[in-house]
């Protein structure tokens, strides 16, 4: 029997836990003695209200795209992946290898074995914890956590000691080479007359983005690898008795999980950057969760959370710099959405649930 | 009548979990020192009514009076506090705690556990020269068997200084053999003056041990008569609201040449333990293979390694050809392109994906098939086209393939996955409690399908705890016991007593399947 | 090598050991009831915050300890409510947790101090000073014993030997009391408890309370014990690596000590490459030494050096069922 209709379930209940966050962190501006009216719109202001606001907030977008679906396909397998973190630094060095190693002649071709590169690395990273979930029995979450530390000590270790070009001080790659740096937004819009300010981060890896959306949709509900990995997801038990093999959905899945984090890294290395340096994921792996759970796990779910926090994350930037509230506002509300989308989710959705058979009983 | 005071009554109780009501105005008195059954088919509320009374759940409207005193049940501890004791069908046992870890547990005296585990010690031996109930108290569950875990929680409650002892399906686990001895630890119980009541849905411990008994259908409480006044066909009416059809309509089976062959099966699970020590049966095309046994014998890992989720070594054949036991081809996938369709024991956790549409479950374990697919895509259109069709051909009700699998009934679960095994058309059909939670009206339609697929020339094997299901649904029977088979028999030629003795392990000179080993 | 190193390097070992052996006894309460804790890095930063804060502003150390174990308790709190009350993923839970932590502490410590997220730096009573065990410097004359004791086992803040205490303590209670009984047992089996007349719930909030208090110790340790005030994400992963700890110990009180011990020695050794190419004879990367811990614990998981099996019941809300 369904207590509630569905569109209270995909939206809202999602809408619920999201103004619960936003209330407490306007609680939490209050608190330490700012005004959250003038930072909400100080950062509209400053994420939406110009194009150059807009470069930025969907250059961060496009991060948290790629992380969200990573996260939101294990999701649909049971599985949490909680090393996006890790798997989108091994994409950059899969990207800066790509990059560095070989002489490209255009950015096309560049970008396509870059994207490929950077997938590879990711899903390598990944296939491990995968393999120990499927075969040993690890714990996934636990191991993921553990890959990402190891990730940023191999990162350290190959930064300092192998990439690094002699005589550079800080722990980065050599840049890349011009042909492989990537149009931004502002190139191709400005190319057809259509004004966009320069100096821009977001770039080309943008459709990248819109299009793994729509080919995980397809992944998950029209194919039959999709299929397989949703059954799983909803019962490794019935899974069995159909001929699902379960070593294969989990190491498969988190494949595309760990490609999807790792194709970030062409946004924020190849796109951004333009060389391999230390920590270059900023977080933008744990955001993913927060992306994926207020998504709902669904594409386009995790589209129109990512531009959201997107918008917090260029919003938070354009506050530090004008009022006295460091960025790690941003962490906090990142905290606050993961915290009522995710963990307390029962807390709303029972009361909603009651409100809607009371409703039906008075009905029936 | 008698002035003494109910050990429990039960007044007006209601309880509903969502739409659901699982209890409707529910009133019942138990008079101390007695026996007293609750008898009812599977989902007719008997447990959660116990499960009221020892404060597990709420109930929403009603009152409990124990001893002629009205008491709120608001927790177990208020259960306990009242002299009631509870055994659950699946026992609450920490499993790698000891007998006496588990006695001692909640009902510790102080904060050091030396003196709690001392004292209990001294009481566990005093219980077991009371009642029977004798256990190692330094023994880890996990190492011990089920009857003896049964005993524990006895002991539990009784350590607890119980009055009034509850048994939830006690005997589902255990073998006849164990089921008696559990009777007597009963009647010792009784004799001392402890008053229980024993949840069940099998008339004939109803019949052996209670003083009186309730009946319950569908949330209610339908009767309560004295034992010695009744019949097991007037309660079997009174569960079922109707004469029940005990016999199905067959023809004699016609059967055909050898479809599955196992020879010298044999199955270790993970804890290292047998579940089947050398198992041969075979099945011929138009004839149905009853598997008779107390859940727990190893009819449930032969489905499986039939089934293609257990590995296992020893031979069988399907149609003369092997299958793989161990490899690469052991798995589900490949059993069902070998002609082998599966119902499997537990449709609500194996058979379907409860979350999935109806029409999506049609294709579950199919879903490789071409008709379903057009390239690394799944044809929707013709997935819905297969659903509509299996519905209207199987009276699926609901007529609507888009709901959920879960908002479906248990019998018309059960038609949709029988409907996708069915008419899969497969050479050999593996059946697992195929009625298990299904309303009367669909068990003869699910029955009817059996044997239409048999009449059709398939070879069918069928697994049922319920021996009433085996014996008149096979065409020839097989009682498995401890992971063997102990004799075959022919339907019209036993009885269910013959086949609890064969169930509890005992069989004379056998006429076991000689023909088959030779 | 000579001994002098060597008892500096086990001196930092105990010093490094003991946040995360707090942690990890944290951690050992909270799943042995059947409640995962991702989250111990959150509540240690919290706490690492909150104590350097409050004694940076009240001049006592004491006062810090006692608002930093607050602070935590408040993050187990959430946590508690998150996934015993609502019975929501206790994952999910943790994660949010750290990521709260990280951000609050920042923001509150820019508001209170304005200094760039970090408190001042602590002087005098705003700190754990190192107390001399008794006999320390008369001792020290005794060959090798003396000096061990004097540079090693003394010399410590007192929250070094509250956490040295802690692992007795956490075997008696586990082991030998009621609360341990069914506190084991409800992380196994909460059906067990709930029908023997026992509050699961309630255990289950004791158990992460606990853990609250030893992961404010913890905190309180790093920032006033340790170093000298609180700066950014200072927990700097001990949260994990206590937890890897956890793992490596098989949940168990002793074996703790000995995992706190070993990647205490680790975390030793990484500011001390001489020593290690001194010993082994050829050089070990810093990065290898630092990602080592999550290596092993890894392979542990992996079941190749004996399999760790977590608490039956961990990670599943308990919802009554027949």
């Amino acid at each position: 029997m369904q207590a509630m209709p569905k569109w209270a379930d995909i939206v809202l209940i999602p809408l619920i836990n999201l103004l619960l966050a936003f209330l407490i962190s306007g609680l939490v501006i209050l608190a330490i003695g700012e005004d959250p009216v003038e930072a909400v719109s100080l950062m509209i202001d400053g994420a939406l209200g110009s194009s150059y606001g807009w470069g930025f907030t969907l250059y961060y977008a496009t991060n948290f795209i790629f992380t969200g679906l990573a996260v939101a396909v294990a999701f649909h397998a049971a599985l949490f992946n909680i090393g996006g973190e890790g798997q989108a630094a091994l994409g950059g060095l899969g990207v800066a290898l790509v990059c560095l190693m070989l002489p490209w002649p255009h950015w096309t071709i560049a970008l396509v074995a870059a994207s490929f590169g950077a997938a590879l690395f990711g899903a390598l990273w990944a296939i491990v914890p995968a393999y120990l979930q499927a075969k040993r029995g690890s714990h996934i979450v636990i191991t993921t956590i553990m890959f990402n530390f190891i990730a940023a000590s191999l990162l350290n270790y190959v930064l300092v000691n192998l990439l690094r070009p002699a005589g550079q001080m800080d722990p980065a790659s050599a840049k890349f080479p011009e042909p492989t740096h990537l149009p931004t937004i502002s190139d191709i819009l400005n190319g057809i007359g259509i004004p966009f300010a320069e100096r821009t981060p977001a770039n080309v890896t943008l459709i990248i983005a819109l299009l793994a959306c729509v080919a995980v949709y397809f992944l998950i509900w029209r194919t039959r690898f999709g299929y397989q990995l949703r059954a799983f997801g909803k019962s490794e038990q019935a899974a069995q008795y159909a001929g699902i093999s379960s070593v294969k959905i989990i190491m498969i899945t988190m494949a595309i999980s760990g490609g999807l984090a790792g194709l970030m890294a062409i946004n924020n290395v190849m796109g951004e950057a333009e060389r391999l340096v230390l920590n270059s994921v900023e977080g933008a792996g744990f955001i993913g969760i927060a992306v994926a759970l207020m998504g709902r796990s669904h594409p386009f779910g995790v589209l129109l959370a990512s531009i959201l926090f997107g918008f917090l994350y260029q919003g938070g930037a354009e506050l530090a710099l004008w009022t006295s509230i460091p960025r790690d506002l941003v962490i906090v509300i990142q905290a606050l959405v993961i915290l009522f989308t995710g963990a307390l989710d029962g807390m709303v959705r029972a009361p909603v649930e009651r409100m809607f058979l009371s409703f039906k009983k008075r009905e029936g | 009548m008698t002035d003494t005071a109910p050990a429990i009554e039960l007044k007006g109780i209601s309880k509903a979990f969502g739409p659901v009501q699982a209890n409707k105005d529910i009133s019942i008195r138990v008079m101390p020192g007695t026996i007293h059954g609750i008898i009812g088919e599977n989902g007719a509320g008997k447990s959660t009514l116990m499960s009221i009374l020892y404060g597990f759940y709420k109930a929403d409207k009603g009152d409990v009076f124990i001893a002629g005193k009205k008491t709120a049940i608001p927790d177990s501890q208020a259960a306990i506090a009242a002299g009631i004791g509870m055994v659950f069908q699946h026992f609450k046992l920490v499993e790698n705690f000891t007998v006496l870890e588990n006695v001692v547990l909640g009902a510790e005296e102080g904060m050091r556990l030396s003196t709690s585990l001392g004292k209990a010690r001294k009481e566990l031996t005093r219980l077991a020269a009371d009642y029977e109930l004798n256990v190692d108290p330094d023994a880890r569950i996990e190492s011990i068997g089920v009857g003896m875990q049964q005993r524990v929680e006895i002991l539990k409650a009784l350590y607890r200084k119980a009055d009034i002892l509850i048994l939830d399906e006690p005997t589902g686990v255990l073998t006849p053999a164990e089921a008696d001895h559990l009777f007597r630890i009963l009647e010792g119980l009784k004799a001392q003056g402890k008053t229980i009541i024993l949840i069940t849905h099998k008339l004939r411990e109803i019949m052996e041990v209670t003083d009186t008994v309730s009946v319950m259908r569908r949330g209610e409480m339908t009767a309560t008569v004295k034992t010695s006044e009744t019949s097991p066909q007037e309660l079997a009416e009174l569960m079922v609201g109707r004469k029940v059809l005990l016999r199905v309509d067959k023809v004699p089976a016609q059967p055909g040449k050898t479809i599955l062959d196992v020879r010298n099966l044999e199955v270790t699970d993970d804890k290292g333990v047998k579940r089947l020590k050398g198992v041969s049966l075979n099945v011929r095309a138009g004839e149905i293979l009853g598997i008779a046994g107390v859940a727990g014998n190893g009819q449930s890992e032969l489905l499986d390694v039939l089934g293609g989720i257990q590995t296992a070594t020893g031979e069988i054949e399907v149609n003369g050809q092997p299958l793989d036991l161990t490899g690469k081809l052991s798995d589900a996938r490949s059993r069902r392109e070998r002609g082998i369709a599966h119902v499997p024991e537990d449709r609500q956790r194996s058979g379907l994906i409860m979350d999935f549409k109806a029409w999506e479950n049609v294709a579950f374990g199919y879903h490789h098939d071409d008709r379903f697919n057009t390239g690394a895509l799944m044809d929707q259109g013709a997935i819905k086209e297969d659903a509509a069709g299996k519905f209207d051909r199987f009276d699926v009700r609901p007529n609507n393939p888009a709901l959920e699998a879960k908002s479906f009934s248990g019998g018309n679960q059960q038609k949709i996955v029988l409907a996708r095994e069915i008419e899969r058309n497969p050479d050999l059909l593996l059946v697992g409690q195929p009625t298990r939670g299904v309303d009367i009206g669909a068990i003869e339609f699910i029955h009817q399908r059996i044997v239409e697929l048999r009449d059709a020339g398939k070879a069918i094997l069928l697994v049922s705890v319920e021996l009433e299901e085996i014996l008149s649904l096979s065409d020839r029977i097989a009682v498995i016991f401890d992971g063997q088979i102990m004799g075959e028999r022919l339907p019209h030629e036993t009885d269910e007593k013959e086949l609890g003795l064969m169930m509890a392990g005992m069989t004379g000179a056998s006429q076991a399947p000689a023909e088959e080993i030779a | 090598m000579d001994y002098a190193t060597l008892l500096q390097i086990f001196d930092s070992t105990l010093r490094l050991a003991t946040p995360l052996l707090l942690a990890c006894l944290a951690g050992l309460f909270s799943e042995r009831a059947g409640i995962f804790d991702i989250g111990l890095e959150g509540k240690i930063l919290a706490a690492a915050f909150m104590s350097a804060a409050v004694a940076a502003v009240s001049g006592s150390v004491w006062l810090g300890l006692f608002a930093g174990i607050g602070a935590s308790l408040a993050l187990s709190a959430l946590h508690g409510v998150a996934s015993i009350t609502f019975r929501g993923n206790q994952l999910i839970s943790g994660v949010a947790i750290n990521f709260l932590a990280a951000g609050l502490a920042v923001l509150v410590a820019q508001s209170w101090f304005g200094q760039g997220g970090r408190t001042p730096a602590l002087i005098g009573a705003g700190r754990f000073e190192e107390l001399a065990l008794p006999f320390a410097e008369s001792l020290r004359a005794v060959p090798v014993l003396g000096p061990f004791y004097a540079d090693v086992i003394s010399g410590h803040s007192i929250l070094v030997y509250v956490a040295l205490l802690c692992v007795p303590m956490t075997w008696y209670v586990l082991f030998r009391t009621r609360f341990g009984l069914r506190l084991r047992a409800v992380g196994e089996n909460p059906a067990a408890v709930d029908t023997a007349g026992v509050s699961v719930v309630g255990l289950r909030f004791a158990a992460v309370g606990i853990c609250g208090l030893l992961c404010g110790i913890a905190g309180a340790y790093l920032s006033t014990g340790l170093n000298a005030g609180f700066v950014k994400d200072m927990s700097a992963g001990r949260g994990f690596i206590a937890l890897a700890a956890l793992i490596f110990a098989k949940w168990r009180p002793w074996y703790a000590l000995g995992a706190c011990l070993l990647f205490g020695l680790f975390g030793a050794l990484e500011s001390r490459p001489d020593v290690i190419e001194a010993v082994l004879g050829f050089k070990v990367q810093a990065q290898l030494l630092s990602a080592l811990p999550y290596i092993m614990t890894v392979v542990i998981l992996a079941g190749f050096v004996g399999k760790a099996v977590p608490p039956r019941a961990g990670g599943e809300p308990y919802v009554k069922e027949r």
